[in-house]
């Protein structure tokens, strides 16, 4: 296992491929090896692209590719697609936009499924950047499913948010998911050629001058990620965001944000695991379940009662 | 604790125009409940090799239509060892003659090779089975 984290950081790729697995199958050692790599993390800047499905979240990602490697910087790419709740597989096909990388030894690419969880990352998207992150690469891109019941996740990830709009269909901003209008620190209209576009950007731009009191202001970038139209803009944008994220302060606040929630779910994670090792080994979990179940005792007695039997200083997890 | 999804690489080296039966093959798949990360169509053996490695897959399958299997299947074995990817399952699907697919075999490129006229659930349950 140390093996595979010194050959992480002198950039062996498949080293880096195999570690994200190992975190992403929960693998008994991840915990080991998060550990492990954490003081090699904290470099790289993260870049959220989001948006609803087919609203062109990949072939933005593939060309801002371009415009990345042009200033030479490395990235990693993480690209979640949902996995079907029926059979537990899924099908991802975000890197059939991104082939002209796929030689790029500076370009690493993965692909996720969401695996159960429901926010747009997977559960294990936290823990790939931080591979990535420690594997040297400056920024990570990471693509959404873009059907989360909240877009919770994203922000909380990111340090850069793209929200991906599309004039398709002539919806007006007004049907836009509720909550999407506060994530975006960059909005972008992508298939720009198609008719409407122009009226979905003003319409966005009228939305975000009535909340004018923000520090940052969103930009409103139309692209047509099909022709390679507006992305130098598109990136141009992303660095102001970075710039002002940096100069003012904002990027430590949010990473501190983000280190405190870790910890808190840290702490609740050793909390409960360490009180179901107790409660599995001493108590018949069963026979509580029958009691209950025939009214003998009720759930919240019975809870209160397993807990007193628990010894919370006694071993170690 | 651990919770390992088989992860498969469906891609389609080579010239051939339609991916038609690649994507019915990966419905297929993720219907069987494993992973399946698709790259679409004209991967050169070096892309495909690439792509597995990246996301560590455990199966690669590999569409062929254009007759190109004797020379693209061997090369991109030898792809994938040379990328320490030798637990790697090689599985070929296309117009291929028993002969060829034979050779493949024998010859340690492929660990099957399956026919336009196989069913579905003979591509699905033979991944399965190694996996078991
Ligand atoms: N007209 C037009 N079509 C576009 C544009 N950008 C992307 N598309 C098309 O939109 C479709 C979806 O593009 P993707 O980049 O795969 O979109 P996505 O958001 O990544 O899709 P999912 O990952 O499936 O949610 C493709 O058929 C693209 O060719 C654009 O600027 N204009
Ligand atoms: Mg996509």
């Amino acid at each position: 296992m140390q093996q595979l984290v010194s050959e992480l950081l002198n950039g062996n790729r498949r080293a880096a491929a195999r570690l994200i697995s190992l975190v992403e199958n929960d693998d008994p050692q991840k915990r080991e090896l998060l550990r492990e790599i954490y003081p090699h993390t904290g470099n790289a800047y993260v870049i959220g692209v989001t948006g609803a499905p087919g609203s062109g979240k990949s072939s933005l990602v593939d060309w801002l590719l371009k415009e990345l490697r042009r200033d030479a910087l490395t990235v990693g790419v993480i690209a979640v697609d949902p996995t079907s709740p029926f059979s537990g597989g899924a099908i991802l096909g975000d890197r059939i936009r991104m082939q002209d990388h796929a030689m790029d030894q500076d370009i690493f690419i993965r692909s996720m499924g969401t695996r159960g969880s429901l926010g747009g990352l997977s559960r294990a998207t936290r823990e790939a950047i931080q591979v990535l992150d420690a594997f040297g690469k400056d920024i990570i891109l990471i693509e959404t499913v873009g059907v989360g019941q909240s877009e919770v996740d994203i922000v909380r990830t990111a340090d850069s948010t793209l929200v991906v709009l599309t004039p398709a269909g002539g919806d007006s901003v007004q049907t836009i998911k509720a909550g999407i209008m506060e994530i975006a620190d960059i909005f972008v209209v992508n298939k720009s050629d198609l008719p409407g576009a122009e009226r979905t950007a003003t319409e966005i731009n009228m939305m975000l001058d009535m909340k004018s009191d923000a520090p940052w202001r969103p930009p409103v970038v139309p692209t047509v990620s099909v022709a390679n139209e507006g992305i130098e803009e598109l990136w141009k944008s992303v660095q102001d965001h970075r710039r002002y994220m940096e100069e003012s302060g904002r990027l430590i606040d949010v990473r501190r944000e983000r280190v405190s929630r870790e910890l808190t779910e840290q702490v609740e994670y050793l909390v409960k695991s360490h009180i179901w090792a107790q409660v599995k080994e001493e108590i018949k979990l069963d026979d509580l379940v029958g009691k209950i179940v025939n009214r003998e005792q009720d759930p919240y007695s019975a809870a209160g009662e397993l807990l007193e039997t628990i010894d919370f200083y006694g071993k170690d997890t | 604790m651990s919770s390992k999804k088989i992860r498969i690489l469906v891609a389609k080296p080579g010239l051939d125009g339609h991916d038609r039966g690649a994507r019915v093959v990966a419905r297929a798949l993720r219907d069987a409940g494993f992973e399946v990360i698709y790259t679409g169509l004209h991967q050169t053996p070096e892309q495909v090799a690439e792509t597995a490695l990246q996301e560590d897959v455990d199966v690669v399958g590999l569409s062929i239509l254009s007759g190109a299997h004797m020379t693209l299947v061997p090369r991109i074995k030898k792809m994938l060892l040379e990328n320490g990817m030798s637990d790697v399952l090689l599985v070929v699907g296309g117009i291929i003659p028993e002969d060829d697919a034979e050779e493949l075999i024998e010859g340690g490129s492929a660990d099957r090779v399956f026919t336009p006229g196989d069913p579905l659930d003979k591509i699905t349950g033979y991944i399965s089975s190694r996996f078991e």
